[in-house]
Parts: structure tokens; sequence; C-alpha cells
């Protein structure tokens, strides 16, 4: 049993490196995306407001797998084909997107309305009062919740090997139906997720108390 | 020259100006001219527009109506009677030319003393870390907390903190500054070392636009008070004028009164 999972690590491991690029792709992607149109939402004119607005909720309304679906199958349909793999990191990234506007908004708006007057009556024109005085502060209240996506994302994007492709689990699941050996192998699974998901809410804490000298 | 120009022009200039806040007028066309060197004080009862007023000066608030002239430039919009706003980059450097220190403090959290003067000098400015930090020095020495340069607001006093905030104010060179109850938050005792500030620099001749509750500084202070009730300008004078008991105006009356009922 042993020597059939030893032989089938490479494999695993393979299967590990798509989870992860797939979760940077996801992370990375949404971050930008989110912290644009969060601050859209914060700050911009009415109809942009609205229309995040009404994608953040729409997003978080639909399962993750009925998007993930929608992007790969129904898209078709009006003439966008994606091959798998982008449907599945498009479908994650509008999914996660909408929770950094989510996180973003509540981080940003528990800054005193005196921190933005402050920092225009210096001066500071919008860009600069982002970068130097709101971010700076709302950084401490965006992490611990973006952290949480993070770990989210990682264990969601699981949901690719359901357009087969072959990341961690679809790896998994492969090996098993060579070898019929579910259990060690959905546990050295679990472990493998839980690894990365631990390292990631440690480095959070760290980061956490790192900027905990910031008190209002 | 025309005869509105004479030998010293008002440094700021409003001129009717009126602003509402859904149907309640907060500021009826209220004009006030403060020259360069005075100190203006405002007072009245609250909710009489005092704040707004301060604040519309350097823009914190649009305004309806009339115009606020800054050394003859006018602020917030790109010319008087129009209500096309100038520019973001264009507002930011306007504000840049008035100082404002609030009742609140405001001071950022994650910058230390220095770091909270040093920002503007360095992004608005252009001086460099080491010329920002030593203007930082000096007004941080001016305002007596040489010594707490690199220390964080939350480890300062509120009597503390709002002097740095005077100094974040003030190192920026700015034509005007606008005091907005700036004394209010503090306790009673915390009081007077922010008031010998405001006064030393008085007495260096920086021109002052201030909100204050403070009636004996504003009496030893102000080149003129102004008494605002209702929105409008309803008297001003020098300090010794407003201030008398037997003052016709029965608004004012009222009001300093019911003041000197309530404190002392």
């Amino acid at each position: 049993m042993l020597g059939q999972i030893l032989y089938a690590l490479p494999f695993l491991a393979q299967g590990f490196a798509v989870t992860l690029w797939v979760s940077l792709l996801v992370v990375v992607l949404s971050l930008i995306a989110g912290v644009l149109l969060g601050v859209g939402l914060v700050y911009g004119p009415a109809p942009l407001r609205w229309a995040v607005r009404i994608f953040s909720d729409t997003i978080r309304g639909i399962p993750i797998l009925v998007l993930m679906f929608f992007v790969y199958y129904g898209l078709p349909a009006i003439g966008l084909h994606l091959p798998s793999f982008w449907a599945a990191v498009s479908a994650l990234t509008l999914f996660k997107t909408a929770q950094v506007i989510e996180y973003l908004r509540g981080a940003v708006g528990s800054i005193p309305k005196g921190q933005s007057e402050a920092a225009m009556a210096i001066g500071l024109t919008f860009r600069q009062r982002l970068t130097y005085v709101i971010f700076p502060q709302a950084f401490r209240r965006f992490l611990p919740p973006w952290i949480n996506g993070v770990t989210d994302a990682v264990k969601g994007s699981a949901l690719v090997s359901l357009l087969g492709i072959t990341d961690l689990m679809q790896a998994i699941n492969q090996v098993i139906g060579r070898t019929y050996e579910a259990m060690p192998l959905y546990i050295l699974g679990a472990l493998i997720y839980f690894a990365v998901n631990y390292a990631l809410s440690l480095a959070s804490r760290r980061l956490e108390r790192r900027f905990s000298f910031i008190r209002e | 020259m025309s005869e509105a120009s004479n030998a010293n022009p008002a440094l700021l200039d409003v001129r009717d100006v009126s602003k509402a806040f859904g149907a309640v007028e907060v500021l009826r066309s209220v004009s006030l001219q403060v020259k360069r060197g005075e100190v203006v004080t405002v007072i009245g009862p609250s909710g009489s527009g005092k704040t707004t007023l301060l604040r519309c000066v350097n823009f914190l608030e649009s305004y309806d109506s009339g115009s606020i002239r800054i050394d003859g430039k006018e602020v917030g919009y790109r010319e008087a009677g129009t209500r096309q706003r100038r520019s973001e980059r264009d507002l930011a450097s306007m504000r840049a030319e008035t100082g404002m220190v609030f009742q609140s403090f405001n001071l950022f959290p994650h910058l230390t003393a220095a770091g909270n003067i040093m920002l503007g000098l360095t992004k608005v400015r252009g001086k460099n870390e080491a010329e920002a930090r030593s203007i930082a020095e000096h007004w941080l020495g001016r305002v007596g907390l040489a010594h707490k340069a690199d220390s964080l607001p939350a480890e300062l006093s509120g009597g503390q903190q709002q002097r740095v905030g005077i100094a974040r104010a003030v190192a920026m060179e700015p034509k005007i500054l606008l005091l907005d109850e700036i004394t209010s938050a503090l306790d009673p005792e915390l009081v007077g070392e922010v008031l010998a500030v405001v006064r030393s620099l008085a007495e260096d001749g920086m021109t002052m636009l201030m909100v204050t509750h403070e009636m004996a500084f504003a009496r030893d202070a102000s080149s003129r008070i102004v008494f605002m009730a209702d929105g409008g300008v309803s008297a001003v004078g020098p300090p010794k004028e407003i201030l008398a008991a037997e003052t016709t105006n029965e608004r004012l009356r009222t009001f300093l009164a019911r003041f000197r009922a309530s404190h002392f």
C-alpha cells in the first residue's frame, strides 16, 4: 500500500502544483479586481456604486459550482468558449472578487471620516489619501477576513476537478481509481490542504501582530 | 486699479455664501473678510453654521451659491457664479494653502508625531525626508513637543495630540489657519497649553479664522469677533464691542447671557 502511494507521489505533486497555481491566480486576480471595485463601491459616483452592489450581491448569492458550470457550459451559448482551466479560474475569481469587495468596504468603512478630512486638509489628492492614510489603517481590518478568504480559495479550488482539471483533488481520485486505497489517499490529501491553510493562518497572525500598533 | 481693491485687500473674502442641507438652510448669505495677519474668531450658538462656514473655506463642504476667495483665487469652483467644481488635483493644491485643525485632532494613528507632520511636506510640498524631518522637528519644538517626535498619537495626551495637529497644519506654511473648536474635546486642564500655542502663532502674524467657545481667549486674542446666529452673520466687530454686556443686538445679548450663566 505504502509502495503504491509512494509510486503515486510525483503524480500527486503535479496535481498539487495545479491546485497552487489555480489558487494563486484566483487570489491575485480577485485581490486586484476586488480592491478596485471596492474603492468604486465606497467612493464612486452613484451609478458605479449601484453596478458594483448588484454585481457583488448577485455573485455572492450563487453557489460557486453553479457559477463554474455556467461559465463553462453556459457561456458557449453566446459564443464565449473558455478552456476548462480558464473557465474554472474565471468563475472562482468572480466569486472571490465579490467577497474582496465586501472585505474592502468593511475595512475602509471602519476608518473615521475625520481621517479623510485631515488628509484632504493637508492637500493630499484622492489617490494619496488612499495610499498613505486610508489603506495603511484599513489593512489591519482587511487582513483577517481576506486570509480566511484565501484559505477558502485553496479549499474551493478542489471544485475545478469537476471540470476535469487534474488538480490535487482530481489526482487523488485518479490514484484511488487505480489502487482502490481510498482512505489513506484522502487522509494524505486532507493533510496537504491543511498544511497549506495552516501556514497561511500562521502568517496572517504574524502580520496582524505586526500591525497591531495602530490604535484608533 | 478699481475702487474695490485697496492697500490691504482681504486675504480671505467670503461673499454671500449660502448652503442648505436638504430643507435646512445652514448658511444664509454669509459675508466675511479676513485680512493678512488678522485673527478672526467666530462665536455663536451650536447649529448657527460656524463650523460649516469654516469647512466651506477649504472646501471640505461645498456651498450652493456665493463666492469664497483666498488671495484672490476662487475656492472650490472654477469661477464665482458657476457651480463647476475644480479638478481633484486643483482642489488638493488649494487645500494645501489653508491649514486646518480639527476638534477631534484627527491625527493619523499609524504615523508618529513627526510622521504626521512630514506626510504633507513630502507628498504635497515635495521635500525630501531629511528636510521634512527637520521642519517637523522645528514645529514640534515650537509646540513644546520636541521630545515626542517619535511617539504615536495613541501615546500622547489630548492636549499633546492637538498641539501636533497644529504643528501639522502650520508646517505646510498655509496662507490662513482654520481652527475648528480645537479645545472642545479637551479636558479643562489641557485647554491652556493648546491656546498658548495658538496665541504664539498669532503673535507671529499667522492669519487665523477660528471657531471657539473660549470667550476669554476670543476677547484677548482676536482682532475681530464674528457672531453667527441661524446661519447668518449677526454682528461683527472688535472684541470689546461684541462682548460688551450692553450690546443692542438682542440675539447676541441672549447668547452672551446664557454663556455667562453656564460658564461662570
